[in-house]
């Protein structure tokens, strides 16, 4: 099967600015994939290319398995959510109507429902909602679109926590109903944990990680217990993170651990505490390469 | 089962859960199993990770998939389930125990007492 996205040694310049650096990866169709990192790591010039907004410096990039810049037949069938969308001065049912025009796939009811749940006013000019509200009418055209490939770039500026969830619920029931693939880039990574499939990370416009969500959970592990016991325990691993209070020791490793590592744990009486997805990213982000290899 | 860690893949708590309740009998033999999309939305987790999670339980024919209509709870499910267990129950509850009971110094007799007597809710004094 096609890849939905294929990247080949994508790279992206600004000048003596390096935005993306030999990315390669692929996105399947069919799943919600995570595109994590932090601000500037290269992100939104990516989500950018894919959306024929930009072109790449060098290297390839594939969207179902042509190229998007200025190819209608490509960009009729994906949506992109940008952060802080700029819209004209319409009202948000104008908005909603034009974005109807766009996309093949339109589903006027749901995005009726969707303007609803998100309580937005109908006759209200965008330009007088506030920025969480402005954020919610760019959720509901990315989902009414029902688009092959759904991109959301940080689409919740202001959103509060409520808000947040009825977008990742309606994001799930949607996915679950009818089928696409979603790219959804973010900072909130605890938030949507649960809901990606495959996770990509970006650091420095590089492509740091690259794994099924499963895969990475579970591969690191926070172990708690006396100082010996710890460090016997830890001798052979890969460590993040060393810290210790008197005869207490605390250090994070990057090794998934089999069931013999965890009763070998239980008998040095050692507490393992599983990193969170997030957890995991910053240690990615944070160590320098050099040290990941070294124990 | 114990309380299921963090660091467990979630289609693999999908599945522990899922096994609690024909254990229990909430789940009969024989009774439909939510579809992937109910459990998605249920607890709030991609579908794909929730169909791994019934795979899991397919494989060791605890569930069985009926073409067109669902899946359902294999017969003889619960009993394969408990009898699983079983196998694992010393070492996941009476190991540790033991071991605490000897880092605390409480020997054989006292534990045998504490498992037999109510007075295991004071505190472990032995009446």
């Amino acid at each position: 099967m096609t890849p939905t996205i294929s990247a080949t040694a994508l790279g992206r310049r600004y000048r003596d600015q390096v935005a993306l650096d030999d990315v390669s990866l692929t996105v399947e169709p069919g799943t919600v994939t995570g595109l994590l990192g932090r601000n500037g790591a290269g992100k939104t010039t990516l989500m950018r290319i894919i959306t024929g907004l930009e072109f790449p410096s060098s290297g390839d990039l594939r969207v179902f398995g042509e190229t998007p810049a200025e190819n209608d037949s490509v960009l009729r069938r994906m949506v992109f959510v940008r952060e802080e969308q700029p819209y004209p001065d319409f009202q948000v049912r104008h908005a909603i109507r034009v974005a109807s025009w766009f996309y093949p796939n339109w589903d006027e009811d749901l995005a009726q429902q969707l303007l609803r749940d998100f309580e937005l006013p109908p006759r209200r000019r965008i330009k007088r909602l506030s920025r969480g509200m402005r954020s919610a009418v760019g959720i509901v055209i990315g989902l009414a679109a029902r688009a092959e490939l759904t991109l959301f770039d940080e689409p919740y500026a202001g959103l509060d926590a409520v808000a947040r969830q009825l977008f990742y619920d309606r994001l799930l029931a949607e996915f679950a109903e009818h089928p696409r693939t979603i790219l959804l880039s973010t900072h909130l990574i605890d938030e949507v944990a649960d809901l990606l499939e495959h996770v990509v990370m970006l650091d420095h416009g590089r492509v740091v990680l690259d794994a099924p969500a499963d895969d990475v959970r579970g591969t690191g592990m926070t172990v708690n217990g006396p100082v010996t016991a710890v460090e016997e325990f830890v001798a052979d691993r890969t460590v993040l993170r060393r810290q210790r209070l008197g005869s207490r020791a605390s250090v994070t490793i990057a090794d998934p651990l089999d069931l013999a590592a965890h009763d070998q744990a239980r008998a040095l009486r050692l507490s393992l505490e599983p990193l969170s997805l997030q957890q995991l990213l910053v240690h990615a982000a944070g160590v320098p390469a050099d040290e990941k290899v070294s124990a | 089962m114990p309380a299921l860690d963090e660091g467990t893949p979630l289609f693999v708590q999908i599945a522990e859960q899922l096994a609690d309740d024909i254990v229990d009998g909430v789940l009969a033999e024989g009774a439909r199993v939510p579809s992937t999309n109910e459990l998605a939305a249920f607890y709030r987790i991609n579908p794909a990770t929730a169909a791994k999670g019934i795979n899991l339980l397919v494989d060791e024919a605890v569930l069985e998939k009926r073409r067109g209509i669902g899946m359902f709870v294999a017969t003889g499910a619960r009993e394969q389930l408990r009898a699983s267990r079983r196998k694992r129950f010393a070492e996941q509850y009476v190991d540790p125990m033991l071991a605490e009971a000897n880092r605390l110094g409480i020997d054989t007799d006292t534990l045998v007492t504490l498992i037999q007597g109510p007075g295991w809710h004071n505190g472990g004094s032995t009446p």
